[in-house]
C-alpha cells in the first residue's frame, strides 16, 4: 500500500513476501495449537479466527479504500443468524423451535422454511449480507455520500437492526437470540471431534479469505482502491468510476463478514442482537487499527491479538478492559496510525532490515 | 383529537432535546471537521453534575430552597461540561483536525473511558434526580389533555439556548470569527484570527450545550453511564439530515427526526418506527446528499 512508489525497486515484493511468511507462521501455530492447549481455549481460538476473517474484509474497505463502516456487526450478525436458523431447525427435529411456541406462533414462518437445508443456510449467510450491502452501498455511494456521512449512516444501520431483531421476538428470538443447538449436518456439536473439525474448517476459510484478498489487492483493482482512499476525485477524473469499485468492495467485505458469522455460530453456540450493535461493530475497527490498517496481515494479527487480550483481561478485571480499549483507540489513532505492523516496519527500517519506512505518513489524505 | 395533539407535543419535546444535543455537534463538525463521538458523554456529565448539585442542596441547604437547585444546576452543568470539553480539545481533538474518520475512533475511545469513569465514581446502577416541586403537574388544556410542565420547561430552555446560540453566532464578534473560520480557515488565519482559540472556545461551548441537554434529561428519567449513547446516533442523524454548520439546519433536522420518530412509533411500533425513520432519511439523502441546509462551497473536496 504505502510502498506503491517503492515497487520499482523491489522493496515492496520483499515486504509482501515477509507478510506471507508471517501469515504461514500464524497458520502453522493455529493448526498445531490443539495439541498444546485445552479444548476450551481451542474453541476460543476458533472464535478469534472467525473474527479474523471479518477483519480481513473490514481492512479491505477501511485500510485500503478508506471507507469507515461502523455497521459491520450487522453483516456479521446476518450471516450468523442464517446459520443459527439452520442449527435451530435441526435441533427442533421438524417441530417448531422452542422460542416460537413461547411467543405464540403456531406455524413455521415461510422465510424460515428453506433454512432447514444446511447448504442453503450457508449460501444465504453470505448472500443476504452481500445483497444488503449492495442496497446500502448503491444508495449511498452513488450519491457520493462518503466520509463521515457514510460512517454515521452505517452506525444507524447497526442500531436499527438491533431494534428490529429485538422487536420481532417471534421470528428472531428477541434479546436472547438463538441458542441451544444440538448438531450440525447430523454431527453432535458437543462432540470433541466435531469441534476440532469446525476449528480446522475455520482455519481453512481464513487461508482462503486471506489468499483471495491478497491476490485481489495485487491486481489493478487493489491499486484503484488505494487510489480512491487517497484521492477519490482524481480517480474519477482519470476515467474510473469509484462508485462501482466502492460498491464491489463493500459487498465483498459484507460477504466475508457473513461467512465469519456463519463459522462463528456453531463454535460459540449463541447469536444475539447484542453482537450486531454499535459497540461490537466499532470494536471490530480497533482490531484492524491495532494490527495495522492497509495490510491484510495486520487485520489478522489485530483480530486474534485483541480478542485474546480481551478474554484474558476481562476474565479477571472487567473494568480494566473498558479503560484499555478506550485508551487503545486514542493512542493508536494519535501515535501509531499504522498499528503493530507499521511499528515493526518502522523498527525494521531503522535497523536497516528493510529499506522502506512505511509508518507515520498515513492518515492525512483520507479526509472525506 | 387530544391524542394527536399530545403526540405532536411529545414529538416537539423529543425534538428539543435532540436539537440541544446536536447544536454543539453540528458547529464543531462544521468548524473543525471533527466528529465528536464523546459528545454523548458530555450529556452524561451534565446529568451527573445535576445529580451532584441536587445532593449538595439536600446535604447543606435548607429544604425550603430545594426547588431552586435546578436553576443552579443548569449553568453549573454548562460550565463543567464546557471546561471538560476545553480540556479534551486541548489534549486530543486538536491533533485530529481534518481527519474526520480518525476523530470518530479516537473520540469513541474517549467516550469509553468517560463511561467507565462514571461507573467507577457513581457506581453501575442508575441514579435518580428528584424533580423540583414547581415542575410537577401540568398545564391542563382540556379534559384528558394535559401538557406536563417538565416538558414545557425543556422546550422553553431549548428555545432560550437556540436564541443564545443565534446571538453568539450571528450578532457577536466571536460569532463572526467562528463563521469566518468555518467558511475558509486559511483566509481567516491570514486576516489575523486566532483560529486555535476560536476552535477551543467553540468546542467548549458545544460541549457545554450538551451538558445543558444532560441537565434537562434528568427531568425525564433516571441517569446512568450509558445515557449519552442512547442519544448519540439520533443526534448524528440530525446533523446529517439538517446539514453541517448552520443553526437553522440543526433545528429543522431535529424537529423532523423527533416528530417523525414519535409519529411513526405511534402508528406502528417502536422497532418498525425506527426502521421507517432510517429509510426516510436514506431516501431523503438521495435527493439532497448534503442535508437540508448547508454552507455552499465551490471546493470539490471541502
Amino acid at each position: 500500500m504505502f510502498q506503491v512508489r517503492d515497487s520499482r525497486f523491489g522493496v515492496r515484493s520483499l515486504v509482501k513476501s515477509k507478510e506471507k511468511f508471517v501469515f504461514v507462521l500464524i497458520i502453522v501455530v493455529l493448526a498445531l495449537a490443539p495439541l498444546f492447549i485445552s479444548d476450551f481455549r481451542v474453541n476460543l481460538l476458533g472464535k478469534f479466527i472467525a473474527y479474523a476473517i471479518l477483519a480481513i474484509g473490514l481492512d479491505l474497505i477501511w485500510g485500503y479504500t478508506g471507507i469507515l463502516s461502523l455497521g459491520h456487526g450487522v453483516y456479521f450478525g446476518l450471516g450468523a443468524y442464517c446459520m443459527a436458523m439452520y442449527l435451530k431447525l435441526e435441533a427442533a427435529h421438524g417441530k417448531l423451535p422452542d422460542f416460537m411456541s413461547w411467543s405464540g406462533l403456531e406455524r413455521l414462518p415461510w422465510f424460515w422454511r428453506p433454512f432447514s437445508q444446511g447448504f442453503f443456510a450457508l449460501a444465504m449467510a453470505m448472500l443476504i449480507p452481500t445483497l444488503l450491502a449492495f442496497f446500502i452501498g448503491f444508495l449511498t455511494f452513488k450519491n457520493r455520500i462518503r466520509g463521515v456521512y457514510f460512517s454515521i449512516l452505517s452506525q444507524a444501520l447497526s442500531i436499527i437492526f438491533v431494534v428490529l431483531f429485538v422487536g420481532q421476538q417471534a421470528y428472531t428470538g428477541g434479546t436472547n437470540g438463538l441458542t441451544n443447538y444440538k448438531s450440525i449436518l447430523g454431527f453432535s456439536l458437543s462432540n470433541a471431534s466435531t469441534k476440532l473439525f469446525l476449528y480446522y474448517i475455520s482455519i481453512a476459510l481464513l487461508v482462503l479469505a486471506f489468499g483471495f484478498c491478497s491476490f485481489l489487492v495485487k491486481q489493478r483493482i487493489g491499486r484503484i482502491l488505494v487510489a480512491i482512499r487517497d484521492g477519490e476525485n482524481r480517480v474519477r477524473f482519470s476515467g474510473y468510476n469509484p462508485t462501482t469499485y466502492k460498491i464491489f468492495v463493500y459487498c465483498l467485505s459484507a460477504a466475508l463478514a457473513g461467512l465469519a458469522g456463519a463459522i462463528y455460530v456453531p463454535q460459540v453456540g449463541i447469536i444475539s442482537p447484542a453482537e450486531m450493535g454499535i459497540v461490537p461493530s466499532i470494536e471490530m475497527i480497533i482490531w484492524v487499527a491495532i494490527g495495522g490498517r492497509g495490510t491484510l496481515i495486520g487485520a489478522v494479527i489485530g483480530a486474534i491479538l485483541v480478542n485474546a487480550l480481551k478474554s484474558g483481561i476481562s476474565e479477571s478485571f472487567p473494568d480494566v478492559w473498558s479503560y484499555f480499549i478506550g485508551f487503545a483507540f486514542i493512542v493508536i489513532v494519535l501515535f501509531m496510525p499504522n498499528g503493530i505492523v507499521g511499528l515493526v516496519k518502522n523498527i525494521a527500517g531503522r535497523f536497516g532490515w528493510i529499506k522502506s519506512k512505511g509508518g507515520g505518513r498515513y492518515g492525512f489524505d483520507i479526509a472525506n | 383529537m387530544e391524542t394527536y395533539i399530545l403526540q405532536i407535543f411529545n414529538g416537539i419535546s423529543v425534538s428539543s432535546i435532540l436539537i440541544l444535543a446536536a447544536l454543539g455537534l453540528a458547529i464543531t463538525f462544521g468548524l473543525m471537521k471533527v466528529i465528536n463521538m464523546a459528545h454523548g458523554e458530555f450529556i452524561m456529565i451534565g446529568a451527573y453534575v445535576t445529580y451532584l448539585v441536587q445532593n449538595l442542596f439536600i446535604a447543606h441547604l435548607d429544604k425550603s430552597i430545594f426547588g431552586l437547585y435546578f436553576v443552579v444546576a443548569i449553568p453549573v452543568s454548562f460550565i463543567v461540561a464546557g471546561l471538560l470539553g476545553f480540556i479534551l480539545e486541548g489534549t486530543v481533538i486538536r491533533h485530529l483536525y481534518n481527519r474526520p474518520l480518525d476523530s470518530i475512533l479516537a473520540t469513541w475511545g474517549v467516550s469509553l473511558v468517560l463511561q467507565q469513569l462514571a461507573r467507577s465514581i457513581f457506581g453501575a446502577p442508575n441514579v435518580d434526580v428528584k424533580s423540583p416541586g414547581w415542575l410537577e403537574g401540568g398545564l391542563v388544556i382540556s379534559q384528558g389533555l394535559q401538557l406536563p410542565y417538565k416538558r414545557l420547561f425543556i422546550i422553553v430552555l431549548v428555545m432560550a439556548c437556540i436564541v443564545g446560540m443565534f446571538l453568539l453566532l450571528y450578532k457577536s464578534n466571536t460569532g463572526r470569527r467562528i463563521r469566518a473560520v468555518m467558511q475558509n480557515r486559511e483566509m481567516a488565519e491570514s486576516m489575523g484570527i486566532n483560529t486555535r482559540r476560536v476552535d477551543a472556545y467553540t468546542f467548549a461551548v458545544g460541549s457545554g450545550l450538551a451538558g445543558i441537554a444532560g441537565c434537562a434529561l434528568t427531568l425525564l428519567g433516571s441517569i446512568g453511564s450509558t445515557l449519552g449513547t442512547n442519544y448519540i446516533v439520533d443526534t448524528f442523524m440530525v446533523v446529517v439530515l439538517g446539514g453541517v454548520g448552520t443553526l437553522v439546519g440543526t433545528v429543522a433536522g431535529g424537529l423532523l427526526i423527533g416528530t417523525a420518530n414519535t409519529t411513526l412509533e405511534f402508528f406502528t411500533n417502536t422497532s418498525l418506527g425506527k426502521v421507517l425513520v432510517f429509510i426516510l432519511i436514506i431516501s431523503f439523502l438521495q435527493w439532497r446528499p448534503k442535508g437540508l441546509f448547508n454552507i455552499s462551497s465551490r471546493s470539490l473536496d471541502e
